[in-house]
């Protein structure tokens, strides 16, 4: 049978663009489906029941949801290189640590620091600032979480390379600092440069419009909430 | 391999634990079980996990892994010898793995919050969406098990022990709140699975009793009580 690949994504979640990494690493040929977020179609809301969420890989009619639970099926499916995960198991074990990491610990925070403000605002930052502290160690002396080579949890943080910068411009907050996270600044630059990272990243002023689009609208909702 | 190399650190009410413990015996791997306790973590646990300070730990030959989830994985990976956790086929490792990160994210949280949840109508309202997830479940189940005992199908697998290590849990708050929510009417399958896994060998004493859990909910609901008390 012909191999059959969709994906589907939105223009802007960083989360199907993992998906797209891991593909274009492997050379896997797929088809993109954009979805609307506020106007789900009917084939995502059947392929996704839980959640009703992106990313979702469809292959030959088999829908697969979650974005670390799809990297870990192309990478069980499509064994060519670059393999995304250590063959060792021990490396394996820490490669799926730090990516729960991030999606556990760093990402909330910074969600929060993109639709908060004031105190609320601050207690975020500095959850932030613990949790680069955490990164930076895991990253000392190493080129890429995965050695020298993009592998499982490089393309878990990948999401900091573009985003981190467009929530500075949209907060005026620093989120990050070569000065205290030069392992980490390093890495954000070494990860920009590979290719097809480049290449794949959405339209940046459009990202910058929309985050702060959704930074206005959370933040009105919580004046709302509170005066009531 | 000597039982030094392989250390535990946990605590015997927590199914994260148990999840670990049930991993080890269908692997028949000797190890060494080093008890916890919560508001005096061991210095081998703030060394062994200072990101998250947290049981489960495994040592295997002086190296920590953490996170039940990744620990059960790493134990399929090295003991290959033993019966598979994971399925075999990547589509149903995917399947697994999917359910495996829902039970953890969204529907055990839920099942800690009516614990200590009080008045009927909030408890009805949690217990409401308990039972949403649990129909999910038990569809999950009827599609993994294609027909057999578990989710794994003829033998316990990964599936099995995550969602099964809440079952302790499960009944004790069941008891707690004063309401049912694995039943026969609803979810035959799940019911049923319960008590074959329940009493699968490798399960057997891992798994606490009910009012032993039920005892020490009490305790830890006093003791949040009496620090939260205005002074």
């Amino acid at each position: 049978m012909a191999e059959e690949v969709k994906l589907f994504r939105t223009w802007s979640s960083p989360f199907p663009l993992r998906i797209i990494w891991a593909m274009k690493l492997k050379g896997i040929e797929y088809e993109t489906i954009f979805e609307d977020l506020s106007n789900k179609s009917h084939l995502l809301l059947h392929y996704n029941p839980v959640y009703k969420k992106v990313p979702v890989l469809v292959h030959n009619g088999k829908p697969i949801s979650e974005s670390l639970v799809i990297l870990e099926y192309i990478d069980e499916t499509w064994k060519q290189p670059p393999l995304l995960l250590p063959e060792d198991p021990y490396e394996r074990a820490m490669a799926r640590f730090w990516a729960k990491f991030c999606d556990e610990k760093v990402l909330p925070p910074v969600a929060d620091v993109l639709v908060t403000q004031g105190k609320e605002q601050e207690a975020a930052l500095a959850q932030h600032m613990e949790n680069m502290k955490r990164v930076e160690e895991e990253l000392k002396g190493k080129k890429f979480f995965g050695g020298e080579a993009i592998g499982f949890a490089d393309i878990a943080y990948g999401w900091m390379a573009n985003l981190l910068s467009v929530m500075e411009e949209v907060t005026g907050l620093k989120l990050t600092d070569a000065e205290a996270f030069p392992a980490i600044s390093t890495w954000l630059q070494s990860f920009s440069d590979v290719p097809l990272i480049k290449e794949n990243w959405p339209p940046r002023e459009k990202l910058v419009s929309k985050y702060q689009a959704f930074r206005e609208k959370r933040l009105a909702l919580a004046a709302e909430a509170t005066s009531k | 391999m000597a039982k030094s190399d392989v250390k535990l650190l946990g605590a015997w009410p927590s199914p994260f634990v148990n999840r670990v413990q049930i991993a080890l015996n269908l692997k028949s791997v000797d190890y060494e079980f080093q008890e916890e306790k919560f508001d005096n973590k061991s210095e081998l646990l703030l060394k062994s996990n200072p990101v998250h300070k947290k049981v489960p730990v495994l040592i295997h030959n002086d190296k920590p892994i953490c996170e039940s989830l990744i620990i059960v994985q790493y134990l399929d990976e090295v003991w290959t010898s033993g019966p598979s956790i994971l399925p075999s086929d990547p589509y149903d490792r995917a399947t697994a793995r999917f359910w495996a990160a829902y039970v953890d994210d969204k529907w055990f949280p839920l099942l800690k919050e009516l614990r200590t949840t009080e008045g009927e109508e909030a408890k009805a309202e949690i217990s409401k969406k308990l039972k949403e997830g649990l129909v999910l479940l038990e569809e999950a189940f009827i599609k993994c098990s294609k027909g057999k005992g578990f989710f794994g199908g003829e033998r316990i697998g990964y599936l099995d022990i995550v969602f099964g290590s809440f079952l302790g849990w499960l009944k004790a708050v069941e008891k707690i709140a004063g309401l049912k929510l694995v039943g026969e009417l609803v979810t035959p399958g799940l019911a049923a699975w319960a008590e074959r896994f329940c009493s699968h060998e490798a399960v057997k004493g891992v798994i606490p009793e009910t009012d032993r859990l039920v005892e020490l909910a009490k305790i830890i609901q006093a003791r949040l009580k009496a620090q939260s008390a205005p002074k």
